[in-house]
């Protein structure tokens, strides 16, 4: 585990938060290695959206450390977090409902200023989600949930980020999408950025994911690389055997 | 003024100066769901600055119109980082009550330096008019139209092809999606402040040259004139608030035509209350747009009630009780008599407010309907003052609630809203309602307070009288409280979608909220008419339903001992420092600032 930390592109240490009188996180910790994909599972109310929310500098925790690249991301403002390479794709897709497809995905570059490779980077989104090109002039609003997640996807890129943070990207969407979405993950890891997602749907995140952490009521149950979580029957029964042992 | 055609510019006209305003409100709700009461002052601002430049620096139109811009600008940036910005993490409804409080302080400001006369604003272009079909039309009409078209213009390209229009429209739809986009919100607000008071200054410049004439009184009305034409157009939507606006000066400009100026306002505001209960998210939303956003829960200052022991209250209560018979002047014995009629107003507001959550910003016509029903029935019926106060009591109850009845499905922001209409129209309908009013001319020779036949004239009596009524109704609050009833008030405040699912019938409790509280208002409003013998139209007007706000809100919302506290206070602090009565308002606008920032909950704490 030190080593890992030590090599980690996202860490959070000893992470403590509440909302109001209640505790969501008690000693949190997670890491997130570079080029990897780190997957955090857990059912409702265990404080997976928080998790994400305390990256993203929306929430303040009480104390811990959360380091980016080995800076401290604690005291930065949501805008100054992103600007220092971490994109997100929000639980729900958050898209701007009003604005059009490609307002939104080019309001994924808002922190870049190169308009050349912000244009050439739109092209790219458009060979990597090809169903978005015949969408372009249309209302984010007035797409399918599966093509949303597209172009929240997309969104997140455009900032050409070192780390994508995704909140249950495959939430609500049909099983064509989800295999679709899942492959696109692998497909955007492997060009080099990390990821980290929160997910309930456990079985599917472990394909993909090279480490998991299990979040359980505000802390880590569970975590190590996901090929050994499949297998671990606390996980099975949790999650994915739940109906074979009944 | 005399062909169809000529209203219609005329209403085109005026619609395209309050759609300045307009836009500038729904710039700023679409970005922090703030409606901006200020907007009016920074528009009087305008009108000023514009007169300086015009008569004291002789500047030419155009130059006139950068500096008003540039100026007012600069006022809407100061007001955003100091009176707004620092309460970015409070409860919802400071935001709103800081932009009532500058705009208090503001237009003070203006009266204050400059002079609370009307003062000429000459028009810098020649005084011509050009015939076309039937009407005519001047240059000065010209030129609004233009700079109303040109400003749509601009923000049209703005929103679309710059970056910061696509931070706005980003920050409008999405807060948190905007911020994780790397937007500083921050930097947005400051922008669609800076542009709304812009737009709204060289409004309040137009519209002073339009007219020949700015005065003090123009801010509140270009406040409510924004609102009403946002709020047609629908909240937050900038091209809705432009048609909102040439709407809203059509319907007044025919209004005018056919029943005569003194109806102008009443048009807008019937049009506003009809909008709000058929329509509430405007006239342009669409079935997707999201319903009103649920503001009850948070808006109050959540707290703790400081605990006053029983004994206490009984010894202040016997201390004002005996306090006649030491030898204090009548002028302090008057000042007490205010402060427990503003106390009565207060109780009333507290309940409605605080207790229950419908921030009214309209109570002061509850005294109005009071005061005229208990007046009439003295004078025209001849009934004893006692019973006539209380025939006002019980009409202030009965008609403020059917009033604000139809506003019952509203919640947060728009409640305020309709309540302040709802007072305009009270006003209105008591100006233009002449064979029961008296219209303007109001109504003198009120017979003298008077109890069993012994008329109260000495103003020891009235202290006893007017406390007396006031600490009976604060008992009675106090018991309401107490019961269930009280409860399920606070039920339906803190949580009216609960509430409903525990099979509590908001429209029941809210009527009986409104109910004891109109008499109580209504009750106040009575004695004060017997005790004044004139009133008009403007004794009870939007001033004094902010003060029973401050008040209200000194005290801490829903605290019964609170708001007599607060009108003791409120009255009282500026007699003993004998501060000029000009002053005064200022001092309250920055009384309300003061305690949303650093004390929402009120000095006894909310209950």
């Amino acid at each position: 585990m030190t080593n890992l930390a030590s090599d980690a592109l996202l860490a959070l240490t000893n992470v403590n938060s509440f909302y109001g009188q209640a505790q969501v996180h008690f000693d949190l910790s997670i890491s997130v290695p570079r080029g990897h994909i780190v997957c955090l599972l857990g059912g409702n109310a265990s404080g997976k959206s928080t998790t994400m929310k305390i990256i993203l500098g929306l929430v303040k925790p009480r104390s811990g450390e959360v380091t980016f690249d080995g800076a401290s991301l604690i005291g930065l403002t949501t805008p100054q977090i992103v600007r220092r390479g971490i994109a997100s794709v929000p639980e729900a897709r958050r898209l701007f409902a009003d604005m059009s497809v490609r307002e939104n995905i080019l309001m994924g570059a808002f922190v870049r200023n190169d308009r050349e490779a912000i244009a050439q980077d739109l092209d790219k989104m458009l060979t990597l989600f090809p169903k978005l090109g015949q969408r372009l002039s249309q209302r984010a609003g007035s797409l399918s949930g599966g093509e949303q997640q597209m172009v929240a996807m997309a969104r997140a890129l455009m900032s050409r980020p070192r780390m994508i943070v995704m909140d249950e990207p495959t939430m609500g969407l049909s099983p064509l999408y989800v295999d679709r979405v899942l492959e696109l993950i692998r497909t955007i890891n492997q060009e080099g950025v990390s990821v980290f997602m929160v997910e309930q749907n456990a079985s599917l995140a472990l394909e993909i994911a090279h480490e998991a952490y299990v979040l359980q009521t505000g802390k880590i149950v569970l975590s190590g690389p996901a090929r050994a979580l499949k297998d671990d029957p606390r996980i099975r029964d949790a999650y994915l055997g739940g109906s074979e042992a009944a | 003024m005399s062909s169809w055609l000529d209203y219609t510019i005329n209403g085109l006209i005026v619609g395209n100066v309050y759609a300045l305003v307009a836009v500038g409100l729904a710039l700023i709700f679409g970005v922090s769901r703030l409606i901006n009461f200020a907007q009016g002052s920074i528009y009087l601002v305008g009108a000023y600055i514009g007169w300086v430049a015009v008569v004291q620096l002789h500047t030419p139109l155009p130059v006139t119109i950068i500096v008003v811009a540039v100026a007012s600008a600069l006022v809407g940036l100061i007001i955003e980082r100091f009176g707004l910005r620092p309460l970015q993490n409070s409860v919802r409804i400071a935001p709103l009550l800081a932009t009532i409080g500058i705009s208090f302080v503001l237009d003070q400001l203006v009266m204050l330096t400059v002079s609370p006369n009307p003062r000429a604003l000459p028009s810098q272009l020649p005084d011509i008019r050009f015939q076309i079909g039937g009407g005519t039309i001047g240059p000065l009409d010209l030129l609004i139209a233009g700079v109303g078209l040109a400003s749509a213009l601009l923000l049209f390209v703005f929103l679309r092809y710059s970056k910061l229009g696509w931070a706005v429209r980003a920050t409008a739809q999405d807060r948190d999606a905007a911020m994780q986009m790397g937007v500083d919100v921050n930097r947005v607000n400051q922008a669609v402040f800076g542009i709304a008071a812009a737009l709204g200054g060289v409004s309040g410049l137009l519209v002073g040259m339009y007219y020949n004439q700015i005065d003090t009184a123009m801010s509140l009305q270009a406040t409510l004139k924004g609102v009403v034409a946002e709020v047609v157009g629908g909240a937050g939507n900038v091209p809705g608030a432009v048609i909102g606006s040439l709407l809203l000066g059509l319907v007044e400009s025919y209004g005018v035509a056919v029943f005569g100026t003194s109806y102008r306002n009443l048009f807008a505001f019937l049009l506003l209350v009809v909008v709000l209960v058929l329509r509430p998210n405007g006239l342009f939303a669409s079935a997707r747009q999201a319903p009103p956003e649920p503001l009850t829960g948070t808006f109050i200052a959540p707290s703790r009630p400081v605990r006053i022991p029983r004994w206490a209250l009984l010894v202040a209560a016997g201390l004002f009780a005996v306090l006649p018979f030491f030898p204090v002047s009548f002028y302090v014995l008057q000042t007490l008599i205010n402060a427990w009629l503003l106390g009565m107003l207060a109780l009333s507001l507290t309940l409605v407010a605080g207790t229950i959550g419908q921030v009214s910003l309209g109570h002061a016509a509850l005294l109005a309907i009071g005061a005229y029903t208990s007046a009439l029935l003295s004078l025209t019926f001849s009934a004893p003052v006692g019973l006539a106060i209380i025939g006002g009591g019980l009409m202030s109850a009965a008609l403020g609630t059917a009033l604000i009845s139809p506003s019952f499905r509203l919640r947060g922001h728009y409640v305020s809203i309709a309540t302040l209409a709802i007072g305009e129209i009270v006003s209105l309908v008591i100006l233009n309602w002449e064979s029961v009013t008296r219209g303007p001319i109001g109504i003198s020779g009120i017979p003298p307070l008077s109890l069993f036949g012994y008329e109260l004239i000495s103003p020891i009596s009235i202290y006893w009288f007017s406390f007396i009524v006031m600490v009976v109704l604060a008992l009675l609050q106090g018991r309401l409280l107490g019961s269930h009833l009280g409860r399920s008030f606070r039920a339906i405040r803190d949580d009216d979608v609960a509430a409903r699912a525990y099979g509590l019938s908001l429209n029941r409790y809210k009527s009986l909220a409104f109910i004891f509280g109109g008499f109580a208002a209504g009750v106040s409003g009575g004695i004060a008419a017997h005790l004044y013998s004139y009133i008009n139209h403007e004794t009870f007007n939007t001033q004094q339903s902010i003060l029973a706000l401050t008040v209200v809100i000194l005290g801490g919302l829903g605290n019964v001992v609170g708001a007599i506290l607060g009108a003791v206070a409120l009255v009282g602090l500026p007699e003993v420092f004998r501060i000029a009565a000009e002053y005064r308002i200022l001092i309250y606008g920055i009384v309300l600032l003061l305690l949303v920032r650093f004390r929402p909950q009120g000095l006894l704490g909310t209950i």
